[in-house]
């Protein structure tokens, strides 16, 4: 018997996590829940000082985002969870690296689903354009950044009682500078502010990108063995 | 040489030991019921053997291939059901198996379902979701994942946990027959009696140490007791 491909175990768990989404909406409809409430109470909060509303909104997507991401990852996980479903995923002759690749890219699309679906509605409450393309491309990256670490933690929760509320107050401090950096970033696209102010910002978010790929990646493995 | 074979098998959670120098041989073709009360490290050893635990020391060799250096090879060969289903609720019994046929890299994906489905009479129910299953039908559908790639072995973990007796008296039958078929059994279970009737070998696992380990035979329930309260009074 052949083993399968990286790229088509990759596939395969994309494919599964995505046909069960459809299905269920469980994922999907909870991020996306939390996302609208969020940014419809923030927006009420800040009603009545636009200046403040303003300064606000990319800290608002950011911290927005971010919690969502937190829902879909514990429901991400709980589907390989419920059944005893990661132990028929580890048992099978495929590396190990690729069921958390393949995990990462749904964690990553679903996320980042949820966050260009706020950026029109952000548009219409706030009053202020976000259809920019910097911004977007700051938003993927970021999304990409806390779902790679998110989902190493996800893995590493998923055994615990109280892991709902672990996964965050894990995430968090890990995640921060990237948090910060996104939206220091946004802040200065979105206040028209000069590129060199920002581009170091968006700069940070790509190196962490990189450095939280890396580990999560080589880290895996150990995360799941036992 | 033997299918399965571990020497000196050790396997501690910090301090706390739960298989201790475990020497255990199964030969290809046997049925296996690995009996013994609870925490006596029956399923820590099932664990060990499928790749999914490493021990602490000792070896262990599944088909030749030595575990945890050749795992990807021992896996392959080695086909798992457990008490829980290992399926996904929001697929279908069709779009589970064919999920697994892409981790396995099998071909002939239809065939190998078709065939798989028919095995355990869950053919007509191929579109449905799992989630609509009752228990009896997931454990039906979990042992036709597990032998989807045709496994040498099979390993089997509480299979009987919550099925009713119909479910039970069906799952007894497939088990036969996977066991017909060639396939090396590993069974946990408490079901004395029908472990008595399927196994063609008994290994009682008491504190992390064989106590027994003989051919199956009828009063296997009385040799349990003797061989549990023997070792419990050490």
């Amino acid at each position: 018997m052949k083993n399968a491909s990286f790229l088509s175990v990759v596939v395969a768990i994309v494919r599964k996590d995505f046909q069960a989404e459809l299905r269920s909406r469980e994922l999907l409809g909870s991020m996306g829940l939390f996302a609208l409430l969020s940014i419809l109470i923030f927006s009420f909060a800040l009603e009545l000082d636009r200046i403040a509303r303003t300064e606000a909104i990319s800290g608002v997507l950011w911290v927005t985002v971010v919690f969502a991401s937190i829902i879909g990852l514990n429901r991400s996980m709980a589907l390989e969870r419920d059944n005893g479903n990661l132990d028929a995923l580890l048992i099978a002759p495929i590396q190990r690296t690729a069921i958390y690749v393949g995990k990462l890219v749904g964690n990553f699309l679903f996320t980042l689903a949820i966050g260009l679906l706020l950026l029109p509605i952000m548009t219409v409450l706030y009053n202020v354009s976000l259809f920019n393309l910097w911004l977007i491309a700051i938003l993927v990256m970021g999304t990409l950044g806390f779902t790679t670490l998110g989902t190493l933690l996800a893995a590493m929760t998923m055994q615990v009682r109280a892991r709902e509320a672990l996964l965050p107050i894990v995430m968090m401090p890990v995640v921060l500078p990237l948090l910060l950096s996104g939206v220091r970033a946004s802040t200065g696209i979105l206040n028209a502010a000069p590129q060199d102010d920002w581009l170091q910002w968006t700069s940070i978010v790509a190196v962490l990108d990189v450095i939280y790929l890396v580990m999560c990646f080589l880290l895996f493995e150990y995360v799941v063995e036992e | 040489m033997p299918l399965i074979e571990t020497h000196a098998l050790t396997k501690a959670y910090g301090w706390q030991p739960v298989l201790k120098k475990l020497d255990l041989s199964i030969e290809r073709g046997e049925f296996v019921a690995l009996l013994g009360p609870n925490g006596s490290g029956k399923s820590t050893l099932l664990r060990l053997i499928a790749g999914l635990s490493k021990p602490t020391a000792g070896t262990i060799r599944v088909g030749g291939w030595e575990l945890p250096r050749e795992a990807a090879a021992v896996r392959a060969q080695i086909g798992l059901v457990s008490h829980k289903p290992l399926l996904y609720d929001n697929l279908t019994a069709y779009e589970n198996l064919l999920f697994f046929c892409r981790l396995y890299a099998l071909d002939d994906h239809n065939g190998r379902i078709k065939r798989g489905l028919e095995r355990v009479g869950l053919t007509k129910r191929s579109a449905d979701l799992v989630r609509t299953y009752s228990r009896g039908m997931l454990q039906r559908l979990s042992i036709a994942r597990a032998l989807l790639h045709e496994p040498d072995v099979l390993l089997m973990d509480e299979p009987y946990t919550g099925l009713d007796v119909d479910a039970a008296t069906t799952l007894d039958g497939l088990m036969r027959e996977a066991h017909a078929d060639g396939h090396t059994i590993l069974m946990t279970t408490h079901e004395l009696e029908r472990a008595a009737t399927l196994a063609s070998r008994a290994v009682i696992l008491s504190r992390g140490v064989i106590s027994y380990d003989a051919a199956m035979t009828a009063d296997i329930a009385a040799c349990y007791v003797k061989v549990t309260e023997a070792a419990s009074a050490k």
